[in-house]
């Protein structure tokens, strides 16, 4: 594997020797790398090369499938998520995740976004969750078109607005890592420019995962690149050198279509 | 060679843009060395021939600039193929450039009179000569991707700039002997800078290739130089 990123950056997020089994099928190999705090790394690969489960590995979303198995460490902040003493549903409250098709609550747009900081217990009074539905739908970038329609159901929204309104739920509950499982993908050119707009501001403050198969837009939102093939991870680097001079020949052939 | 595109239609088009520009060489190349031959022989025949030629060499080049925006357009090349594009834009650049300073020297051949010195004449065809051979080596590394023998010509522009050198002073000389024939003898001078020019293009279009093949920048300082493949750690520089 190439690393060939800057070692200084702080990382959010260590991973080491990570295998994931799925019953006797091992889906990942020996996955080591760090992802920095405040950016956007990007998940790359070909179907099936592991991308997906892997993400689902940095908030324990495999422990809900019966024969996933995962072996070795992922620390986040200097702490194994998979100890035992960890407990999965607060993991996932300090990891949000946004999936590939926008999947709103049957509830009104004000109680999707309420909904986690409800369970939570986030917000004493009516007016702190108030506070928490506004902040997080400005962030989201959503405010300016529901604002007058809060109790409109979350499902009357557009494609886009319906997958912002997931990201506005997502950041909610005050997350530290936000991970996306191809966002844009069931988006039009509009709708994703916009969700990309709104990733490079939730950079500033969040550590950001993405899975896309879109090369483009991983080009375009994240600062640093991971590439993916067979369950394995080929190369990792500044998101500048893996589209203009990467190192390895299969990432080569990979991004510049000459794949299999 | 590399491996094919999924999509077979990237491959011919870039491919096309390839061979545009080894066209563009080809006719850069035969610009150069018929231009010295029509000073050298007095042949203003040939030396028209050169004038007419630069018409294609920038209907070429347009080609190849519509082909590359094009490609860039519509496939949004990556890596290798991306640096192939640029690269491209940069070469047919440098290539038109060499067709205009190519032209000149026919303008200049005709204008130059008849000329007696065999000498300042020899001089004038060995270095049209060797930037000929320059020329021919850096196309030769750009249709092999060729780092190393693209530094090679980064080197040898040294043997060109001596050439010139000498050269000019030769021309200096030829100038003061007769200074009734100022007018005419100098417009040696502008066929020996536009000689020069040449080569400098030729440098540039090496160093061009050595970009697209690896990536990297030729350094400045040639001691520094490697043609290593970009596979190689970055500190192995220095190699």
């Amino acid at each position: 594997m190439t690393d060939t990123a800057n070692t200084f950056i702080a990382s959010k997020i260590e991973c080491r020797n990570v295998d994931v089994f799925y019953a006797d099928k091992q889906a990942i190999f020996d996955v080591s790398f760090n992802i920095p705090d405040r950016s956007v790394t990007a998940l790359i690969g070909p179907s099936g090369c592991g991308k997906s489960t892997f993400l689902r590995c940095l908030n324990r979303m495999n422990d809900t499938i019966d024969i996933a198995r995962v072996e070795g460490t992922i620390m986040m902040d200097g702490a194994d998520i998979n100890a035992s003493a960890v407990d999965a549903v607060l993991l996932r409250s300090r990891v949000g995740m946004v999936f590939q098709k926008p999947n709103p609550f049957p509830k009104s747009i004000y109680d999707n976004v309420a909904y986690g900081a409800r369970i939570h217990g986030l917000a004493a009074t009516k007016p702190a969750l108030d506070e928490i539905v506004e902040t997080s739908l400005r962030r989201a970038g959503l405010w300016a078109e529901v604002k007058d329609r809060l109790t409109a159901p979350g499902t009357s929204l557009s494609g886009g607005q319906q997958q912002r309104l997931c990201i506005a739920r997502a950041i909610a509950i005050g997350p530290e890592v936000i991970l996306m499982d191809e966002p844009c993908s069931a988006l039009d050119p509009i709708a994703t420019a916009k969700i990309e707009e709104l990733i490079d501001e939730l950079r500033q403050r969040f550590c950001i995962v993405m899975v896309t198969h879109s090369m483009q837009q991983a080009a375009r939102v994240s600062q640093r690149t991971a590439f993916f093939n067979e369950g394995r991870l080929i190369e990792i680097g500044d998101t500048e050198t893996i589209f203009t001079n990467p190192h390895d020949q299969q990432t080569q052939d990979y991004i510049t279509g000459r794949f299999g | 060679m590399m491996q094919q595109h999924i999509v077979s239609a990237f491959t011919s088009e870039l491919e096309q843009l390839s061979a545009n520009l080894l066209r563009m060489g080809g006719l850069a190349e035969a610009m150069i060395k018929d231009a010295g031959r029509a000073v050298v022989s007095r042949d203003a025949e040939l030396a028209q021939s050169v004038i007419d030629r630069d018409h294609e060499m920038d209907r070429l080049e347009q080609a190849c600039e519509r082909e590359a925006v094009r490609i860039l357009a519509l496939r949004q090349p990556m890596a290798s193929d991306l640096r192939n594009v640029i690269g491209s834009i940069k070469l047919a650049d440098a290539l038109e450039r060499i067709g205009d300073l190519a032209r000149n020297i026919a303008v200049r051949s005709i204008a130059v009179g008849d000329s007696d010195n065999r000498a300042a004449l020899r001089g004038v065809e060995r270095m049209g000569q060797a930037v000929s051979r320059q020329l021919q080596v850096a196309l030769d590394a750009y249709a092999r991707r060729d780092a190393v023998a693209a530094l090679a010509v980064v080197h040898q522009d040294d043997d060109i700039d001596s050439h010139y050198n000498a050269l000019l002073r030769a021309m200096l000389v030829y100038m003061v002997e007769d200074p009734e024939q100022l007018d005419t003898r100098s417009n040696f001078l502008f066929i020996v800078k536009n000689l020069e020019r040449i080569g400098d293009h030729c440098t540039n279009i090496a160093k061009v290739v050595h970009f697209i093949a690896t990536g990297q920048p030729v350094a400045n300082d040639y001691s520094k130089i490697s043609a290593a493949p970009n596979k190689d750690a970055p500190n192995n520089e220095d190699a």
